[in-house]
């Protein structure tokens, strides 16, 4: 029988294995172009940003004395300097928020998830929630209120990590009590049955199978506070000079940095504002990949 | 080793639904003891409160006595950790720790309770291999991690592990609903070597392996959907299947309901 004769005279009745009928095939050909077109629009901002970026800033990259000088004594006009004041004031500020939240965090996330009941669990819960609706602004002027207003103290890098520590905690805690409550309850059963007690087994069993999730919402928060800017405006203004003490002095950072030069219209100084995004970005990268290496090889090997 | 079991009047809950009601019976050292009965008439529920595993879950308890040897498990001063080291456990499903190679899996338990000395835990996890019958299978490959291996092995891994820590007591809870005819038949043949040891609890919906595998079976049952589940008759496993004394064991073993 051939397909005409089908067409005209009785519909054979349509069953799974038939081709899909024309309507369904022009619907399954617009989702797929819908779903493309909303992946062809979300990807232009990226990739423009990134090129951009890639293209104006490269350059200064190749530049050793990129990674190993300051801006000290370097003005607008002139080319040369390099960002390592700002790179290792970004980096010292983000691991001391990170020793400083990530406990504090990870034993929220374990308390939510394996211990809390009722009325306190909810409570910290709701707290999470309003910490992570605070706009990093208000974070920092918090700190500014507490550090400076209060205590009467300098504005110095450490304050800028406190301001960081608030937006770090509720990103981390999230994360990981959705890693926690992926851990399936048969293995901490499992262990139970063994005689092992709960808090021996959140630590060596739970944690260690949820550990690559763990990391890997530890570096999505630590992308987010590196690029974080509002503290640092506020608690951490600019230095050109090479600072790595978080308890004196002004202590540069990359979006400082960044910050500082981009009005200027001295092409040397814009150069350099393009290199310093690059370099963040380049800094936020290479901290996920190591991340996800670490998290691999954690796992046992097949 | 192995040690008896008395239960007397037991009921046990869920915050306030009552699963399980008036459960008494005694079950002697090195004998296997098979439930069996329809879903959801409290075999997993009753059997979890022998290693007070039903605590775990929240709003779980318990009224009545379990003993253990003549000791109440549920007496203020036990530590349920502790009772849980002397009754082992064995689940429906396989659940090796995913992290861990085949050796550190059966190295588990005792680690985690404090053991560090490598000879011993070389020697103990070799004789629980063995003596869950897969020490030939993975002898080469100790290192590599648990879940790589097939599910009956998976099983027989799970079974070396509880076995690892030299419990007295061992509670399966349906360890073969999840595997093939073969490894089916391997796990029944460990339970039938593992009973000269061990006081053996196997919840089984199979009534052919609580024929095979048991000396006693209790047959558990509940009125309505709601009503908790109740112990109806616990006997030699011979008795129950060729001449049961209640009307509803004979019922669901010829599989008239259930
Ligand atoms: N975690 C739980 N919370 C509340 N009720 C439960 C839970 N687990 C089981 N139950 C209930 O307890 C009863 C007995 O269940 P279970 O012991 O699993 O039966 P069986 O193992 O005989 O199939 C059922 O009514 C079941 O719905
Ligand atoms: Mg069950």
């Amino acid at each position: 029988m051939s397909a005409l004769t089908q067409d005209t005279l009785s519909p054979a009745p349509a069953s799974p294995i038939d081709k899909p009928s024309a309507g369904r095939a022009i619907k399954d050909k617009l989702a797929t172009v819908a779903v493309w077109t909303a992946f062809g629009i979300a990807i232009i901002p990226l990739v423009w940003i990134l090129y951009t970026v890639v293209d104006r800033g490269a350059n200064l990259l190749f530049d050793p004395h990129w990674w190993t000088n300051s801006q000290r004594g370097i003005v607008a006009r002139v080319a040369g300097g390099g960002a390592y004041h700002a790179i290792i004031g970004t980096l010292l500020q983000a691991a001391v928020t990170a020793i400083i939240a990530v406990p504090i965090a990870v034993f929220t996330a374990i308390y939510l998830v394996e211990y809390g009941r009722g009325k306190l669990a909810r409570t910290v819960s709701f707290m999470v929630d309003i910490l992570t609706g605070i706009p990093s602004i208000v974070a920092a002027l918090f700190i500014y209120a507490v550090w400076v207003t209060t205590f009467g103290l300098e504005r110095v890098g450490f304050a800028v990590c406190l301001a960081l520590v608030l937006l770090m905690i509720p990103v981390v805690v999230r994360s990981t009590e959705e890693m926690l409550k992926l851990v399936p309850n048969e293995l901490r059963e499992a262990s139970y049955a063994l005689g092992v007690p709960k808090w021996k087994t959140i630590f060596k069993i739970v944690l260690p199978t949820s550990f690559s999730g763990i990391v890997t919402g530890v570096l999505l928060g630590l992308a987010r506070i590196m690029g974080e800017t509002a503290p640092l405006l506020i608690l951490g203004p600019y230095s050109k000079s090479i600072n790595t003490d978080l308890f004196g002095g002004f202590m540069a950072a990359l979006p400082t940095m960044i910050n500082q030069d981009r009005v200027e219209s001295y092409d040397p100084a814009l150069n350099r504002v393009w290199a310093a995004a690059l370099t963040l970005i380049v800094l936020v990268m290479v901290l996920n990949i190591a991340g996800r290496v670490i998290a691999r090889r954690s796992k046992v090997s097949r | 080793m192995a040690q008896r079991i008395d239960v007397k009047d037991l009921n046990v809950y869920y915050s306030s639904f009552k699963a399980v009601e008036g459960v008494s019976m005694a079950v002697d050292p090195r004998t296997v003891t098979a439930f069996i009965g329809p879903s959801g008439c409290g075999k997993s529920t009753f059997l979890r409160t022998l290693n007070r595993m039903h605590e775990v879950i929240p709003g779980g308890r318990v009224e009545g006595s379990v003993q253990l040897n003549g000791r109440d498990l549920y007496a203020k001063e036990v530590d349920p950790v502790a009772v849980r080291r002397t009754v082992g456990m064995v689940f429906q499903r396989p659940n090796p720790f995913p992290t861990m190679s085949i050796f550190d899996n059966v190295a588990a338990g005792l680690r985690l309770n404090g053991e560090k000395r490598k000879k011993v835990l070389a020697e103990r996890v070799e004789k629980s291999l063995r003596g869950a019958n897969l020490w030939n299978e993975v002898k080469d490959r100790l290192a590599k991690p648990g879940a790589g291996l097939s599910g009956g092995q998976q099983q027989r891994l799970c079974i070396a592990r509880a076995i690892a820590v030299q419990p007295q007591v061992l509670l399966m809870d349906e360890p073969c609903s999840a595997l093939d005819p073969i490894s089916t038949m391997a796990v029944e043949d460990l339970i039938n070597e593992l009973k000269t040891e061990y006081t053996i609890v196997i919840v089984t919906h199979n009534m052919q392996q609580a024929a095979r595998v048991s000396d006693r079976t209790a047959f558990f049952n509940l009125a309505a959907t709601g009503k908790p589940g109740r112990l109806v008759e616990i006997n030699d496993t011979d008795k129950i299947f060729s001449n049961p004394t209640e009307k509803a064991t004979e019922d669901y073993i010829s599989g008239r309901f259930g």
